[in-house]
């Protein structure tokens, strides 16, 4: 049966194979949509998405907005910066008074982890979780292992590496379960303080030297360090992390192979990835970004075609 | 459940060929002429069609493309199956052309209103024809009529028409199943 396992899509955790299957045989088709010369279709002309933006995002919003529009839905957009949740107002109390204006689907970004589980328990539309705290991120790893099966053919056997701060990112643990369900092999990479402890207990090997790591993969996503969310002191220096954990030129040219690279955005280059390399043919950092599009098409799609009449 | 052969094999084969050279008729050397069949079950017909227009009748210039209609269906949400998309293959820009949507079974028309929506991400074409192997008379919810077509009959609504070809089924027959 060509339909989602799943009413929401609040973390990669909830998802079963199939349904990743399905996702990506439908962004095939998106894929080919947002390519054509006029690249809208009228799906979605009777549904109305609330995108809410409970903490900063550039691209996943652009990337929501643009997917929801060329499905011809109607939009509209709430961030938190803007509204009366400085005023107190609750979280389910604010998507109440928005779903009472008759919209049908969320997606929402939150920093506290398991808010998009919370409001699925409260209210009475699709929820589309982008991006709860340091939790998970199901869009961003469902378009990075779409990236990877159109680079390099499939995911199943693959070895990945996620590099960087594994500790506060909700992109590595989608990441993580994602390409474990696809029958891909995954290993960390970082300084031990930016690697969450028990790690091992997802089935993920912890690689302290990169370039071990790098000659072990045939992808690596390179993860930004997110000091915004470091309450304390990680490591040494910048530089001291770059020389360790930044990936350049020559330490590729020194594998004896070709890996692809990645990177989920924003780049901070010359921290954890050189410009020399985030911009040649090796990176697929903006067919990641193209994807997104695809990707979070059929998402919403096929969340949509479960909203009965 | 019981069926009644309405096309065999060899009908089928006659029909291809009248049809072709309806095609031909109109179109001369399909220079500004392009095919396309409808997703998914149109597939088959355009492919013979083409094929049998190259080979037989040695047109060199047949451009043939697959369009999918799921994103442009009218009955989004309506029905009790979740709706499944096929490719969409066309690699040329409809511009100012002669269209030929091909499909297999002509019933309500909103297959067809839905591909004249999508058909439009394309380009603006000069203008459209409809090439169906069986029009099932009396059943429309549109007024979209086949320019060409196979064979008409008059089937009631519990009744479904059933195309086979030898690339899905071994053989070329078109079925009237009670369902």
């Amino acid at each position: 049966m060509s339909e989602l396992s799943v009413d929401h899509l609040l973390g990669i955790k909830y998802l079963n194979k199939r349904d990743i299957d399905l996702i990506f045989e439908t962004a095939d088709q998106f894929k080919e949509v947002i390519n054509r010369p006029i690249k809208k279709v009228p799906s979605l002309r009777d549904i109305t998405i609330a995108n809410l933006f409970f903490e900063n995002s550039t691209r996943t919003k652009l990337s929501f907005e643009l997917a929801e529009k060329r499905l011809s839905a109607d939009v509209i957009n709430f961030s938190a910066s803007q509204s009366s949740v400085k005023k107190g107002e609750t979280l389910v109390d604010t998507v109440k008074n928005i779903l009472s204006m008759k919209v049908d689907m969320l997606v929402m970004r939150h920093p506290n982890p398991g808010a998009g589980v919370f409001l699925s328990k409260h209210v009475d539309a699709r929820i589309i979780n982008a991006g709860d705290g340091a939790h998970e991120h199901p869009t961003q790893a469902l378009l990075d292992s779409y990236s990877i099966r159109e680079r390099l053919g499939e995911v199943k056997g693959k070895n990945v590496v996620i590099v960087g701060d594994i500790l506060h990112s909700r992109v590595a643990l989608s990441n993580i379960y994602a390409l474990q369900l696809q029958g891909a092999n995954v290993k960390v990479c970082g300084p031990r303080t930016l690697i969450p402890k028990y790690i091992e207990a997802l089935d993920v090997q912890v690689e302290t030297n990169l370039k071990k790591a790098l000659q072990w993969c045939d992808v690596a996503n390179m993860l930004r360090v997110q000091n915004e969310r470091m309450d304390i002191t990680y490591f040494p220096s910048t530089r001291e992390y770059t020389q360790q954990f930044g990936i350049n030129k020559d330490l590729l040219e020194s594998l004896n192979k070709e890996i692809v690279i990645m990177h989920p955005g924003p780049i901070n280059r010359g921290v954890e990835i050189t410009s020399d390399v985030a911009d040649s043919k090796q990176a697929i950092i903006l067919d990641q970004v193209e994807n997104g599009v695809a990707i979070r098409m059929a998402v919403i799609y096929l969340l949509a075609s479960k909203i009965k009449q | 459940m019981s069926q009644k052969v309405l096309l065999n094999s060899k009908e089928v084969n006659i029909i291809l060929h009248r049809l072709a050279c309806q095609l031909i008729e109109n179109h001369d050397n399909f220079e500004e002429t392009v095919l396309v069949g409808i997703q998914p079950r149109g597939k088959f017909l355009a492919n013979r069609l083409a094929t049998l227009l190259r080979e037989e009748y040695k047109i060199k210039n047949i451009q043939l493309g697959h369009l999918d209609i799921t994103f442009f269906r009218d009955d989004f949400r309506r029905g009790a199956k979740p709706l499944e998309a096929n490719t969409t293959e066309i690699d040329f820009i409809v511009e100012d052309k002669n269209v030929v949507f091909i499909d297999d079974v002509l019933y309500t028309g909103r297959s067809i209103r839905s591909a004249l929506t999508a058909i439009q991400s394309f380009g603006r074409p000069k203008n459209i024809e409809l090439l169906t192997l069986v029009d099932r008379r009396f059943s429309r919810h549109l007024p979209i009529q086949p320019t060409y077509k196979g064979r008409q009959v008059d089937a009631i609504d519990e009744q479904r028409v059933k195309v086979n070809w030898i690339e899905n089924a071994g053989e070329d027959v078109v079925y009237l199943v009670d369902k």
